[in-house]
């Protein structure tokens, strides 16, 4: 095993979890996963590279670590899955370690490095494996662990309860009606033509965004509804853990709900690893081709309602603002140009970025990654110099970030690098730049 | 005689309520809900600044609320609430409301008589549950949804009991969820408890529960399984003893198991939602042979035909001998009876409900914004701006029309051949 390419860091979900291994255990969980639980794409991508390394200049990680090998989507394979199939899933405690701190906290599993591979090769999929390894091992990141054990226990990511969800939404929407006249959250209201999906961080840290939605619902006249119990959040940690178990029961929460309230449609608020989890990895583990219900993204969303001039533009927001493109959407759906279309027709200074689409950079935190907690900070921050540099070269003060894992890690790039600049979720320029009707206008 | 029986089954039409008066009354008005036998029409209205109350067939109860939602009525027709003044939450049944008051109030329940009304509750005291008022006497860090048992004597939520600091993955790995009975843990803690069923006498409680972090099995009053499985689904109660049958995921396959044992021989890349005939006898439950492949599988075996979106709850005739499901194949929906999807299909459709003589299908369906009646894939001649699901007749010759027209909410009981 090669020396770790990061500071050591102290995670007890890692380091504690690894003195209970046995050389058995290890073997057996590696080699079950490798006869039984991987798809036969394994087999084809292991005898498919050719060991070019151009997948290298792919990673942010690789790019802003100097270049170091060790952190290339390529390197992070031959440090984990080829030695594991190499030594037959003999390995030690030490080594899983080393896997989980790899797989969980120096990849995003972004894809990007995919579209550099001659051969295309997915190899976030490749370090996906290693994660579920490490997690049937019981060998993962604390706070990750902790987000996944919230996922298990309450189908949303932030422990939030029950009465919380209901209180909150209720809160939102006297908020809201401050603004925008008989603004609501219609809680189940079935045969509605939206169900509205969040993520756990809106009720618990950012309400507000609730109350920015009832506010542009209300103003484009939408049909649409929220359930009041389990299977509001779409997001999923567990996919990124590598628990699929507890990744399925999530998604089977979230869908049903949508199936319960006989709504056409699933529009999700602003979140990448969300729009993956509900559109692709989950369904497809719960044996649906495609979401039950039809899922859009908000950027789709937004595109739709100021396309179609259900939401009429009044003013345009002023300073110069650039956008964080986020990996599931773009590169994974190809809502590129949607986004910047709703940035333009809500932005008069809107400075985009480069490398762009489906070539931009991740912001880091996405894959889990800034689940992973506090202790993965430095090192995550650091892995994302290149981000830094793209984003200060546009000269904005405002980076739009149409994602959570975005958001928080754009955050704090900004913070680390000092870059000056203030991150905001769409749907915040969006309220303020919306026209209000006459009749919807608060006297 | 039943109620249902005692219903008014001849007159043909009776215009219930103008709502579009409603409109001119009540500067807001939320989501209406109608009685079960169609006589009574509702739905929370604001009748002032921070004032609402519940509208029935255009009356207004006496007393008014800061908040109120989740009005429904319950199955003898009386109409529940959950309101909130000086922010204290309870419950309002036909306009009275329990003497007792909550910190917050969700998820009301009730037996099948409709004469006990359940709801989760947090309280100085914790997390409860409270029965009519009557709240559990033990409170816990967290109680998630509950079952109520038809004969009202028994409750059953998952519950924390114990609080865990921020991101104690060690404590929560030792267990702090368990099933609480009227208040009472079971002895045993798990990592999860989910999908909690009561039998029909009401002596056993079953559920699902984690004991590893990768193994799931079922608990009974406390006590699991000698199997564990990949992971398990929803378990149900056998009509009649205390068998338990559970869709459980093996190295092969979903597949269903009672008592913890294989019943089904064939596996499945999914299987859910099993349910029991009335007669007791078969079984049914969603399955997905290969993915996106859905049916509907009786006793193991499945329907011809599947379908690549989504197949929903299976639906027996009272006889026991023929089954029907919602069905979704290329974004539109219709309903299936024994495998044989009707040829129409819908932007949406509701459950399908058999005749009594077991001869004929029922749904609500909507197609460009009209909601239909749909009877044996024959869609209805009326679009109606709102409606409600069809219901049989004793006889199974007329329908039960529950309605929204030109602004007027009318019940209507028509034959089934004049739809």
């Amino acid at each position: 095993m090669t020396e770790p390419a990061a500071e050591a860091v102290v995670d007890p979900g890692i380091d504690e979890k690894i003195k209970k291994l046995t050389p058995e255990r290890i073997e057996s969980t590696i080699n079950k996963v490798l006869t039984k639980g991987a798809a036969a794409r394994l087999k084809v991508y292991l005898q498919t590279c050719v060991h070019c390394g151009l997948c290298a200049d792919a990673c942010h990680f690789y790019l802003s670590n100097d270049k170091d090998p060790k952190f290339s989507p390529v390197g992070k394979v031959k440090q984990t899955l080829w030695e594991i199939i190499r030594k037959k899933g003999k390995v030690d405690g030490g080594f899983i370690k080393d896997c989980s701190r790899i797989a969980h906290t120096e990849c995003n599993v972004c894809r990007r490095c995919s579209m550099y591979c001659p051969f295309g090769i997915d190899i976030a999929y490749l370090l996906l494996l290693v994660r579920r390894m490490c997690a049937l091992l019981g060998v993962v990141p604390q706070y990750l662990q902790d987000t996944v054990n919230s996922h298990a226990v309450t189908m949303n990511q932030m422990w939030v309860k029950q009465d919380e969800w209901i209180d909150s939404l209720q809160w939102q929407e006297e908020d809201a009606q401050d603004e925008v006249k008989n603004a609501r959250i219609p809680l189940d209201k079935e045969g509605a033509e939206i169900m509205y999906s969040v993520i756990g961080p809106e009720p618990k840290f950012l309400a507000q965004l609730l109350g920015n939605i009832a506010m542009i619902m209300a103003v484009a006249g939408m049909d649409w509804t929220m359930p009041s119990f389990d299977g509001w959040d779409n997001s999923n940690m567990p996919m990124y853990s590598g628990d699929f178990e507890t990744m399925a029961r999530v998604e089977r929460k979230h869908h049903e709900a949508a199936l319960k309230l006989k709504v056409k449609r699933i529009v999700m608020g602003e979140c990448g690893h969300a729009f993956r989890g509900a559109v692709y990895d989950g369904p497809k583990w719960l044996a649906w081709k495609e979401p039950p219900v039809p899922i859009i993204h908000a950027v789709q969303f937004y595109y739709e309602l100021i396309k179609s001039g259900r939401i009429k533009i009044a003013k345009k927001f002023k300073e110069p603002v650039t956008v964080q493109e986020p990996c599931n959407i773009v590169r994974g759906r190809g809502l590129g140009d949607m986004l910047r279309y709703i940035m333009r027709a809500t932005c008069e200074d809107f400075r985009d970025v480069y490398p762009r689409y489906e070539h931009n950079y991740c912001c880091g935190a996405g894959g889990g990654v800034i689940n992973c907690g506090p202790q993965w900070k430095k090192s995550r921050v650091k892995g994302n110099r290149v981000k830094a540099e793209q984003l200060k070269a546009t000269g904005a003060k405002f980076v739009v970030t149409p994602c959570h894992n975005c958001h928080s890690g754009i955050e704090d790039i900004v913070e680390h690098y000092n870059l000056g600049m203030h991150t905001k979720f769409f749907s915040e320029i969006l309220i303020d730049v919306m026209e209000i009707p006459e009749d919807l206008k608060v006297e | 005689m039943t109620e249902f029986e005692n219903w008014d089954w001849e007159t043909k039409e009776k215009l219930i309520s103008e709502i579009s008066e409603w409109r001119r009354k009540f500067p807001v008005i939320h989501e209406y809900v109608v009685s079960n036998d169609g006589e009574k029409i509702s739905a929370p209205v604001k009748t002032q600044e921070d004032a609402f109350t519940v509208c029935v067939n255009g009356e207004i109860w006496e007393n008014t609320f800061e908040k109120l939602w989740s009005l429904r009525f319950g199955p003898d027709d009386r109409l529940t609430c959950l309101c909130m003044n000086d922010d204290e939450w309870t419950v309002a049944t036909d306009g009275e409301t329990w003497e007792e008051t909550f910190e917050y109030v969700w998820n009301i329940q009730f037996t099948p008589d409709g004469k006990i009304i359940a709801v989760n509750v947090k309280g100085k005291n914790g997390y409860r549950i409270s029965l009519n008022g009557k709240t559990w006497e033990n409170g816990y860090v967290e109680a998630r949804d509950f079952a109520l048992s038809p004969d009202g004597k028994n409750t059953a939520a998952g519950v924390q009991t114990k609080g865990l600091g921020e991101g104690d993955i060690f404590g929560f790995a030792e267990g702090v969820w368990t099933v609480a009975v009227n208040g009472v843990p079971w002895k045993r803690n798990f990592l999860n408890v989910w999908g909690i069923a009561i039998s029909s006498d009401s002596s056993k409680i079953a559920a699902e529960v984690r004991v590893g972090e990768y193994e799931y099995t079922i608990a009974i009053n406390g006590d699991i399984w000698n199997e564990t499985f990949k992971c398990v689904w929803e378990p149900i109660f056998y009509p009649k003893g205390e068998d338990v049958l559970v869709p459980v995921q093996t190295d092969d396959g979903w597949t269903l198991a009672k008592n913890g044992q294989i019943i089904w021989e064939r596996k499945f890349v999914q299987a859910w939602h099993q349910k029991f005939s009335p007669d007791g006898q078969r079984i049914a439950a969603i399955v997905a042979p290969k993915i996106g492949k859905w049916t509907i599988a009786v006793d193991g075996s499945t329907w011809n035909k599947t379908f690549g979106d989504a197949v929903l709850l299976p639906v027996f005739s009272p006889d026991s001998k023929k089954v029907a499901a919602v069905v979704k194949e290329n974004n539109r929906w219709t309903v299936a009876v024994d495998g044989i999807p009707w040829a129409e299909d819908f932007d949406m459709i509701w459950d399908p409900v058999f005749s009594p003589d077991c001869n004929r299908v029922a749904a609500k369906a909507e197609k460009d914004g009209k909601y239909f009646i749909v009877v044996d894939g024959k869609v209805g001649k009326h679009g109606f701006e709102a409606l409600w699901s069809p219901i049989f007749s004793p006889d199974g010759n007329k329908l039960l029309i529950k309605a929204v027209e030109d602004g007027k909410y009318y019940r209507r009981v028509i034959p089934v051949e004049k739809i």
